[in-house]
């Protein structure tokens, strides 16, 4: 977790990305932003977020952000 | 039939009437017959197309669904046998099933709209290069119709599948029901670009009739129509005159026709979808919001997520993210990390993905290299303004005027000038015309002409500005209202009188300023070309 909210802190220092819930509901991250994270993701944990994961529930929040990744890692 | 004929509004008639007296389940059928028929009176050949795109993409629709059901029977029947990696090879062979399936699907609907459409596009530009080389005789352009609104429906049935593929819908089983999705008579030829997960479901729900949605639906045609009508058509008069003879109105009358054309579009296109929501209302049918006040937007991003919403969308959830986090895209992104750095490098990706999403979207709007330099236009705004955000985020913490009234007002009449700027693409009949109208703004030395009286000779009276002059007032206050919540939610607080007075007043002036009348034809709009 602590390495994924690192790659968010990145994109926004000014969001506390432990607390908020709602990153695509607010427009607080934009599809750039997606894009961004989903490419470090690759690079940090190894894992490939397909387009048809790219909903508003797996980016809303860090937390929901890191479910998406441990169960693509299961999967893997 | 166009939305603004008389035959249109008794079709509408009929329907709301039967609607409410057949038995409510079969609603949804009713509907199918009206949607056919409405397609019929534009062109019965049209019908042809539209079942094809039907058929096809609801039988390979059954057919994804179909392979998923063996995926999970065999799963389920071998779950102590298999072991995580034989599950892992299995899922994956099944997931190869299907997106050979989808692709078959996207390349057979596609490719009749690349046909239908881009045909004599691609020939006009084979002949280009065959008279430029002088390589002999030029081809003939052929004689395709090309089905009114077939670029949304085919965007509506792709995306359809799409989410199929991607198991964020289950697939129709029944074709007439899936028919309907496809041809809802009132998004047909102008959008919105409806998601399946988003329409199904109140659009085979029973309605029982409820006068009050029946009446905000009534509300939001008559908005719709005011917008088109009043406003719309009566612009289109002095835009045609200034875009169709260049030579006669550049400079200044370039900048005003630029203007005119943003105000004659946004009224158009707004309009026609107040009337397709309004109608759907009426029918209980939700249908996704298009439009969030775009032109209050304060960057060209933002007017995106707020103009056209669903095209936008459509674009980013289906091409856009596909392409930019496929693996080739993500070994790009490293690569390019690596050579050009953190910062730079990975942008390149985003970048080059949006420089797809941008021609597609040119080209979707129509066969033409305006359309294609519009689009791409698009792509280097956004671009740029993306690359210049820390020089912006350097401006704000030097100068603390990012809350300011004027600042944001500065932001919102920049974003409407660009925007505009770039769709002067739409309206000169090539690019390099387009690029020359815009030059000659700076360049004319004419702007003292539009005070002499010369605005009176584009076709438009005293009065019709006067009209416009009011109907731009009425629009920007809705727009300020609606930043609140709902115009109609608040109208309905009022006492009887004041909402009679308000709707009263604006079917009047729907009925006395409307271009329209015996013998008048009402302009098509603007987007039913797409």
């Amino acid at each position: 977790m602590e390495t994924l909210l690192e790659i968010l802190s990145d994109l926004h220092p000014d969001v506390d990305f432990e607390t908020e819930d709602r990153l695509i509901d607010d427009k607080i991250l934009d599809s750039f932003d997606i894009i961004s994270i989903i490419s470090e993701v690759a690079d940090q944990f190894d894992v490939t977020i397909s387009a048809e994961y790219i909903v508003p529930e797996n980016f809303n929040s860090a937390e929901a952000l890191y479910d998406l990744i441990q169960k693509l890692e299961d999967e893997d | 039939m166009l939305f603004t004929s008389y035959g249109f509004i008794g079709f509408l008639a009929v329907l709301f009437l039967l609607y409410y007296l057949i038995p409510a389940k079969y609603q949804w059928m009713l509907l199918l017959a009206a949607s056919y028929l409405f397609y019929w009176f534009a062109n019965p050949v049209y019908l042809l197309y539209i079942c094809v795109t039907t058929v096809s993409t609801w039988f390979i629709g059954r057919r994804i669904e179909a392979v998923r059901s063996v995926q999970s029977a065999y799963l389920a029947e071998h779950k102590q046998e298999l072991d995580k990696e034989a599950k892992k090879s299995y899922k994956a062979l099944m997931k190869k099933k299907t997106w050979h399936l989808l692709l078959a699907c996207l390349f057979f609907n596609l490719g009749i709209l690349a046909v239908v459409k881009y045909t004599n596009f691609v020939i006009s530009n084979v002949n280009a290069v065959i008279y430029a080389i002088g390589a002999g005789q030029p081809l003939s352009f052929v004689n395709i119709i090309v089905p009114l609104g077939i670029s949304f429906y085919t965007f509506q049935a792709m995306g359809y599948i799409i989410d199929v593929y991607r198991g964020t819908v289950k697939a129709q089983d029944n074709l007439f029901r899936f028919a309907l999705f496809v041809s809802f008579f009132p998004q047909l030829v102008q959008g919105p670009i409806s998601r399946y997960g988003d329409l199904s479901e109140s659009l085979f729900a029973e309605h029982p009739r409820d006068w009050s949605t029946i009446s905000l639906g009534l509300q939001r045609m008559l908005w719709g129509y005011f917008k088109k009508l009043v406003i719309a058509d009566r612009m289109l008069i002095g835009v045609n005159t200034l875009i169709q003879n260049p030579d006669t109105y550049y400079g200044a009358y370039a900048f005003l026709g630029m203007l005119f054309y943003a105000l004659e579009l946004y009224a158009d296109f707004t309009g026609g979808i107040d009337i397709t929501i309004g109608i759907a209302q009426v029918l209980g049918v939700k249908v996704t919001e298009n439009f969030n006040r775009p032109y209050f937007s304060k960057s060209i991003k933002e007017y995106w997520n707020r103009w056209h919403m669903t095209m936008g969308s459509w674009f980013t959830d289906y091409i856009f993210y596909p392409i930019s986090v496929c693996k080739p895209m993500l070994k790009l992104s490293k690569a390019s990390r690596k050579a050009l750095g953190e910062t730079i490098g990975k942008r390149v990706p985003i970048y080059l993905s949006s420089f797809v999403v941008w021609f597609a979207t040119g080209i979707w709007h129509g066969a033409s290299w305006n359309f294609i330099a519009w689009g791409l236009g698009n792509w280097v705004v956004i671009m740029i303004s993306q690359e210049l955000e820390p020089l912006y985020q350097r401006f704000h913490n030097r100068f603390h005027v990012r809350g300011s009234f004027f600042f944001r007002l500065f932001q919102v009449i920049r974003t409407v000038l660009l925007m505009s700027c770039l769709r002067m693409f739409d309206c000169y009949r090539d690019v390099p015309l387009t690029f020359r109208m815009f030059g000659s703004m700076f360049t004319g030395g004419n702007w003292k002409e539009l005070l002499n009286g010369s605005l009176l000779q584009l076709g438009l009276t005293l009065t019709d500005y006067r009209i416009l002059f009011f109907g731009l007032v009425l629009l920007i206050a809705v727009s300020l209202i609606q930043r609140t919540g709902s115009v109609r939610e608040k109208i309905r607080k009022l006492p009887y009188w004041g909402r009679f007075l308000l709707w009263y007043g604006l079917f009047l002036c729907v009925l006395l300023m409307g271009a329209y009348g015996v013998g008048y034809d009402a302009s098509q709009f603007i987007y039913n070309q797409f």
